[in-house]
């Protein structure tokens, strides 16, 4: 859910005087114009919004933006953004960062966000590489790739983000990619107005480490115009098609959210009274 | 007669030791006594061995006596644990058809505990309640008092267990009418009535509680982990009453990283953990400091290293929040002495921390969590509360930058960022800048964990760098100018001086107190803000006396390293780390020998 701003807001408004610092061609451009272009469309007032990232290329993103915003430590985008969201439910939160940061430092956090199904909106942008440290394999990295840390091919398993996230119950899944900013806008807007923790996976190439770009270009395809976002075990079995990676809103449900429920209890809270509260150790 | 008396009860975990104790401590202190207990139990749940003693008297209490004046034992291996605390002429309590002791050096009495539960009561777990009424019935309190305590104790499942409460009162009878009229009183301890004291009685972690509340703290996040769990547990249930929200988290870098976002949402915020998790927060810690953001984290100390003694007291935690997380990270840490200081210093703390925008490390330990103590209700009283110095634009209700919490500093950095856009981080003279919170009409920035300008951007530039750490530290140097310093306890002209911190003080003071009437000139200092230290108050104690003892309940000598590597000061140590609270008398063997 947002707090809409009561001015005309475009997405210039929504882009700060720090210059980018990725690599020509990177995906995060596409994804930070997408962004600029969501809030400003969700009249998203920027004194009453936060971004939130982690460590890595794609967690600069803050800096780029003219809200508030948090850039954490590696892998803790989450638990903050939870805090804050608990704290001030007024605000919009947006948590985002990379795929090292949030399938794999960070994954435990993605595990209880789910459950605790906390109104914010997460955007993880995926190259299958850790860039910022120039190289290595991430747990999105397919098996058997070559890297500076896999110099014998990787022998772990990949990691399937969306399957993940539909099987801890994460209550808005959907995924996007860099290439296509129309429609990642699209899906930002809807992650952002969705009551409850939505997980937007998208796919970002690298193109100085891993240039995914072009075969992304060529297998991503979207979600089938008739899928059921409500059918937990359909959505799930697009996600494990892993050969065209789908494109779109996998699934959505409307549940109770834990900052909703806490701020329920505090409806009738008072002044503390350090007298009367004392009265319990008389 | 003796007004005061220190008893100890051995037996097994689970079966009522802890809470009889507790009830005997309340029911006491309301009464009239003044009252401070210690207590052991193992980290299960259930059995092994646990302990609990109480010291009881007329006049203020500082620490836990040096030996039992009685020791009830509830099983064998109680008596065979504890038998060497109890005083020579001292009273001991047994059940003869658990075991016939040796004991001439101690006035006996055998009480059939297990039989009158078992057979008078017909319910065995009365135990406990056929221990008290027999407590009352040689030493005191009346039985009335013990009554009412247990009746409130126990009020709520009085509906659900109408025999059981039955059956209590009953234990209690019987267990006074055996001892009035079956056992011959020859020992001095015998509780009389006394001027009932305005007071409150207590433990460490619910004077934290109460302190966090006061101090309007209106968030918590933690993860269970003994002995800071209660707080976590009382606050869950607390803090919507005040308009609060909390946050069970996975982990404790969790716990700190929700607590950091509640902070830099405008609430003050705390976590509350212990040597595990504590290390686990480190790089939260270094965020905090970097980003300038208030943060409090309890630190309830046990003995380590690693999981160590989840149960047991230790001051081992010092040398490491004194540098936990990587690079020169500034952080403040205060150490509470006692129950009242707990609800005072927790104040203090999330006050330093809104002030100097910097991370607080408030350093209780096991053995003060879990000592009741009765404080004077004067202890509890609401205190100023300091906010945190806020960014307000230029022109914004006709003023400037606002600058009304903010101690004669000079907040024109402010004013002049902002015509670039706002500089978060301005630097000052004091090193505390503005800060704006998230909201209708609030100039936006971003806190980065990365070095930044003053705008907060990413900045790596070394002389950026350079401005900027010397920046970050000047808030110790302000705080060190602004806060209160320790005062003295004890001679003047003294020739031995002794420096302690935390929990140690009352013993010390005891020590003190016990030494002077033998003719020995003692003086204590016990800095309660360990970060920054008073620099001019300790050169000047360390100066003014011949000899420094530094007694710590820790292997290496932590507090004595810092004051040997800042002052040059060559301690005599007195270490102690069996997981146990230093009694008077050891320290005062201490100052002794040194003389």
């Amino acid at each position: 859910m947002v707090t809409e701003s009561t001015i005309v807001l475009t997405p210039k408004d929504f882009k700060s005087e720090v210059k980018p610092t990725w690599c020509p061609g990177c995906g995060d451009f596409g994804v930070l114009s997408a962004t600029y272009q969501s809030l400003a469309s969700l009249k998203v007032a920027p004194d009453e919004t936060v971004v939130v990232s982690g460590i890595g290329c794609s967690s600069r993103f803050p800096h780029f933006m003219k809200t508030f915003g948090f850039h954490t430590v590696h892998g803790r985008a989450l638990p903050l953004a939870q805090g804050l969201k608990m704290a001030r439910p007024d605000l919009n939160i947006v948590a985002l960062g990379g795929d090292g940061d949030f399938f794999s430092i960070g994954v435990g956090h993605l595990v209880h966000a789910a459950l605790r199904n906390i109104d914010i909106t997460a955007i993880v942008m995926d190259n299958e590489i850790y860039g910022l440290t120039k190289g290595q394999t991430s747990p999105t990295s397919p098996h058997g790739h070559v890297t500076k840390s896999t110099p014998y091919g990787l022998m772990a398993s990949q990691f399937n983000p969306i399957a993940t996230a539909l099987t801890l119950n994460v209550s808005f899944v959907a995924r996007g990619f860099s290439s296509k900013p129309k429609e990642m806008a699209a899906l930002i807007q809807q992650g952002m107005n969705h009551k409850g923790f939505a997980l937007i996976h998208v796919l970002s190439p690298c193109p100085t480490f891993y240039n995914t770009f072009d075969a992304w270009k060529a297998s991503v395809t979207p979600v089938p115009a008739d899928h059921d976002t409500s059918d937990r075990s359909k959505a799930l079995a697009l996600a494990m098609e892993t050969e065209h990676p789908y494109m779109g809103l996998f699934y959505k449900e409307e549940r109770p959210t834990m900052d909703h429920a806490a701020h329920e209890l505090v409806q009738n809270a008072k002044e503390f009274d350090i007298d009367k509260y004392m009265a319990r150790y008389a | 007669m003796e007004n005061e008396v220190t008893i100890r009860i051995g037996g097994e975990s689970g079966e009522g030791t802890i809470s009889g104790g507790d009830i005997l401590a309340l029911a006491s202190a309301r009464w009239g006594y003044h009252v401070y207990t210690f207590r052991t139990f193992p980290a299960e749940i259930l059995g092994g061995p646990c302990l609990f003693q109480v010291r009881i008297g007329e006049h203020p209490i500082k620490s836990m006596g040096d030996y039992a004046d009685v020791l009830i034992c509830l099983n064998k291996e109680a008596y065979d644990r504890n038998i060497s605390e109890l005083r020579t002429g001292g009273v001991l309590i047994y059940d003869p058809a658990d075991f016939t002791p040796d004991a001439s050096d101690f006035i006996t009495y055998a009480i059939p505990f297990n039989e009158i539960a078992r057979k008078e009561v017909q319910l065995f777990q009365t135990k406990n309640m056929v221990m008290l009424g027999a407590i009352s019935g040689l030493f005191g309190p009346p039985l009335e008092a013990v009554v009412q305590v247990v009746e409130s104790r126990l009020s709520k499942s009085r509906k659900s267990n109408p025999i059981l409460m039955e059956k209590n009162m009953l234990a209690l009878e019987i267990a006074k009418k055996y001892v009035t009229e079956k056992l011959s009183k020859h020992d001095p301890y015998q509780l009389g009535p006394v001027e009932k004291g305005d007071r409150y009685v207590l433990n460490g972690n619910q004077a934290v509680v109460a302190g966090a509340l006061a101090a309007q703290c209106r968030f918590f996040a933690g993860y269970p982990i003994t002995p800071a769990s209660d707080i976590m547990e009382a606050l869950a249930k607390e803090l919507p009453a005040v308009g609060g929200t909390f946050l069970q988290a996975e982990d404790e870098m969790a716990a700190l990283a929700a607590v950091l976002g509640a902070s830099y949402g405008g609430k003050r915020a705390m976590t509350a953990t212990s040597g595990p998790g504590f290390s686990l927060m480190t790089e939260l810690i270094g965020l905090a400091s970097m980003t300038e953001l208030p943060v409090v984290i309890v630190d309830a100390q046990r003995a380590g290293p690693s999981t160590g003694m989840p149960t047991k007291m230790e001051q081992s935690d010092l040398s490491f929040a004194l540098s936990a997380g990587h690079g020169d990270t500034p952080r403040m840490i205060v150490a509470p002495a006692d129950v009242a200081d707990c609800y005072s210093l927790i104040i203090t703390a999330f006050n330093m921390a809104e002030r100097y925008q910097m991370p607080v490390l408030f350093l209780t330990d096991q053995g003060l969590t879990a000592r009741v103590e009765s404080v004077d209700r004067a202890a509890f009283k609401p205190m100023p509360i300091e906010e945190r110095m806020q960014f307000v634009e230029i022109g914004a209700n006709g003023s400037g930058s606002n600058s009304t919490s903010f101690n004669g500093h000079s907040t024109s950095a402010a004013a002049e960022a902002m015509a670039h856009s706002f500089a978060r981080y301005a630097y000052t003279a004091s090193g505390i800048s503005p800060i704006t919170t998230p909201g209708p009409g609030a100039v936006a920035y971003v806190a980065t964990g990365l070095e930044h300008d003053e705008h907060g951007h990413p900045d790596y530039e070394p002389e950026d760098h350079t401005a900027m750490m010397e920046k970050r530290f000047r808030k110790l140097d302000t705080a060190a100018s602004e806060l209160p310093g320790p005062p003295r306890y004890g001679d003047e002209d003294a020739d031995i001086g002794i420096i302690g911190w935390g929990s140690t003080e009352g013993a010390i003071q005891e020590a003190i107190d016990r030494a002077r009437t033998k003719g020995y000139k003692v003086v204590s200092l016990h800095p309660r803000i360990l970060s920054p230290l008073p620099d001019r108050t300790i050169r000047d104690f360390i100066r003014s006396v011949k000899k420094v003892i530094v007694p710590e309940c820790n292997y290496s000598g932590q507090l004595a390293n810092l004051l040997g590597a800042k002052y040059g000061l060559q301690a005599i140590r007195v270490n102690k780390f069996g997981g146990i609270p230093f009694t008077a008398g050891e320290i005062l063997r201490a100052i002794e020998e040194v003389s």
